[in-house]
């Protein structure tokens, strides 16, 4: 996974509410079975008209928002289906953190994964931004010091329970964490656990 | 103070706890499909690694599969190829398997509950945010993603910040031809999409008591699309006797003893939940959405919005997209608009109950000159007993397409599409705009009102339709 430290760029609004995850990455695309190179499906049908042209006015595809590492948008980004191509294709096209008041739970989780930073705060402060974005502020977010800057001024601190801060910043792999420091953990639980509900325990059929 | 059913099944899986606030939770059920599995393989075996317990899992192929022409090879090369993924796959790493041939065969969410994968007390996750459903047995089952299917596999773990709870509680009983769908939509139209974000959510009260396993997995798929990763149902009389006698379900003396267990379950008493929620099932009505999120619900003798009344700007130019996306009139009875396409499928609405209600409305009906309206079991089991019990036959009297199981329009990615502008009566969970296909407009109701929305060609009030006073 990329490490995330810090990064300064211009910010794309997208302020509509529970912008879906078929929105992000249509299920079509889903049959492709690769993980890099998905941006060129970003927000494909709204980003395209019918006959493939780039329908005009999409945000993204303005400059200077499409050079943008971040994205500011309404409540519930990232709601509905599971896929993890929603994340690939944000971060192939160049978006690295995402600021909203809230995110789809399997979302967030998938963005984690994969040195995509989602940033929860206050509607308010949410939509603040969002004009500053559209004013053309850059901001700087900045994980080592956790803050967020809109031109210059700190607006926010990052918050962010350390062990997701710390993957993020090293750019770890997970199973490798997990693996290193709990295997043992998880073979003493998985004992009892065998002992305590052994009908969960199926044998592998011959 | 009193445990939840959500705080047991969290703190009997805790491996440990991290100083943050999260925990790894064991994992003790892993069901696989095509499509969000083939990253996940290759993340595993780029670093060498093999399944910790290959025998927690269960593969099948329903996203991208076919309801057609099941004995020609898949048409479209996409779906060819990963379908075979999945298969070479499960082979490599010895993971149970149903084949796409095999009577088995059907939606993931179907096919758990069905062999008697899905029980009680476990912890369940899946690629897909419906794997919810499995909580109407009072199992923890969530949703993750490609990345997070390669962890499970490779440490049977997951790392989980523990979740907000909120009793739903159901009160009253429902009268004839109001379902487990129209409450879920009732409730998503109350709290919002977005309204149990954070939340796992249990379903209790009398009307709970006195529903199906069907039903309550239902309402349990539902659960995401109010923002909850996961829902539940405590586990009782109902559950045990689904459970019993399931092919990959404990036997016997194993069987007792499990639910000697699964009884110490249910939320204590004196349990305290973050949020409470009631709702009257009786006083639910028919429910159909207008719009492009489940929250966009309304009772079907209602109008479509009008955004000159709605006062918060948001919302007022949300409403104005759905409208112009749905191709509907501010105000207009939602009763006036005709349809085109009827799908009564998907892991919401596609088990057998689903099927017997539908075909109920069905029986000696047509379908609607100009609507095309087809039928996806669940399961091939689901299909095989519909056939016994002559549901099929009533379909294709009707009119239907009875087509064989997968997830088929629910998400369009198998060839089931509706066109740019043709507009479809779902049993399906999602409206998103291209959710059935690019352009397409979706309306979800339950199987009796698609059923009725086929036979008269626009969205109908079954209660109406059937001579039932509301
Ligand atoms: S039927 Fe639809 S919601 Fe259910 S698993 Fe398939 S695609 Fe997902």
């Amino acid at each position: 996974m990329t490490p995330f430290v810090a990064i300064e760029s211009h910010a794309a609004f997208m302020p509509e509410r529970n912008i879906d995850t078929d929105a992000i990455y249509p299920a079509r695309y889903l049959l492709l079975m690769e993980r890099d190179g998905l941006g060129r499906y970003l927000f494909h049908d709204r980003r395209f008209t019918a006959q493939g042209q780039p329908a005009p006015g999409f945000i993204l595809d303005q400059p200077p928002f499409s050079q943008a590492k971040i994205l500011i948008a309404g409540a519930g980004f990232g709601c509905g289906s599971s896929r993890e191509q929603a994340v690939w294709a944000l971060t192939d096209f160049g978006i690295r953190c995402v600021i909203a008041p809230d995110f789809g739970e399997i979302f967030a989780g998938n963005a984690l994964k994969n040195g995509l930073l989602t940033l929860a705060l206050p509607e308010e402060i949410v939509m603040r931004l969002g004009a500053a974005a559209e004013q053309g502020a850059l901001f700087s977010v900045d994980l080592e010091t956790r803050l967020l800057s809109v031109a210059g001024d700190k607006v926010a601190s990052i918050d962010l329970p350390d062990g997701q801060r710390t993957a993020l910043l090293n750019g770890w792999d997970e199973t490798d964490v997990i693996l290193r420091e709990k295997g043992d953990a998880i073979a003493a639980f998985e004992a009892l656990h065998r002992e305590q509900q052994p009908w969960l325990f199926r044998e592998p059929s011959a | 103070m009193g445990r939840t059913l959500y705080d047991k099944l969290w703190s009997s899986h805790v491996i440990c706890d991290y100083d943050d606030g999260s925990s790894l939770l064991y994992v003790d059920g892993h069901l696989l499909h095509e499509v969000s599995t083939p990253q996940s393989f290759v993340a595993l075996e780029q670093k060498n690694r093999t399944p910790h317990r290959a025998d927690s899992s269960l593969a099948v192929p329903d996203h991208a599969v076919p309801t057609v022409d099941r004995h020609l090879p898949i048409a479209d090369p996409m779906a060819r190829a990963q379908t075979q993924r999945l298969v070479e796959n499960v082979a490599r790493h010895k993971i149970p398997f149903i084949p796409l041939h095999d009577r088995r065969q059907g939606i993931v969410h179907v096919i758990g509950p069905e062999q008697g994968f899905t029980l009680p007390g476990m912890t369940l996750a899946c690629g897909d945010s419906h794997t919810s459903t499995h909580g109407a047995f009072g199992a923890l089952a969530f949703g993750i993603g490609a990345s997070e299917c390669g962890i499970v596999m490779a440490t049977q773990a997951i790392r989980q910040q523990r979740a907000r709870t909120m009793r739903v509680n159901i009160v009253g009983q429902p009268h004839p031809f109001i379902t487990a769908k129209d409450i879920a939509l009732a409730l998503i139209a109350r709290i919002g999409a977005n309204g149990a974000a954070g939340h796992a959510v249990e379903y209790a009260g009398p009307a709970i008591s006195a529903m199906s396993m069907a039903e309550r997995m239902t309402l349990c798929n539902m659960s995401i699309e109010a923002g909850a990763r996961v829902g539940l149902v405590a586990p009782d009389e109902t559950t045990f006797t689904y459970v019993e006698g399931r092919p990959m379900a404990p036997k016997g003396a194993m069987f007792d003893r499990a639910v000697t267990y699964w009884r110490t379950l249910p939320s204590d008493p004196d349990a305290v939940f973050d949020s409470e929620i009631t709702l009257d099932a009786g006083e639910v009505e028919p429910f159909v959405t207008w719009g492009t999120s489940p929250e966009d619900a309304l009772p079907i003798g209602a109008r479509a919005p009008d955004p000159e009344t709605e006062s918060v700007l948001a919302r007022r130019q949300r409403q104005i997209r759905a409208l112009a996306y749905m191709g509907l009139h501010p105000g207009m009875p939602l009763e006036s608009i005709g349809i085109d396409v009827v799908f009564i499928g998907s892991c919401t609405n596609s088990r057998l109950e689903d099927l017997r209600a539908a075909a109920s409305v069905v029986a000696g009906r047509h379908v609607a000159e100009g609507v095309k309206a087809i039928v996806v079991p669940g399961s091939g089991l689901v299909r095989e007993q519909a056939e016994q019990e002559g549901i099929a036959a009533v379909f294709r009297e009707a009119g239907f397409e009875w087509r064989e199981p997968g997830c088929s329009m629910c998400v369009g990615m198998n060839g089931d599409t509706l066109a740019p502008g043709q507009r479809s009566a779902s049993t399906s969970n999602r409206n998103f705009e291209g959710r059935q296909g690019v352009g397409g407009r979706t309306h979800l109701m339950s199987p009796v009102m698609a059923a009725a929305a086929a036979v008269t060609g626009r969205l109908t009030d079954v209660r109406k339709l059937m001579g039932s006073n509301a």
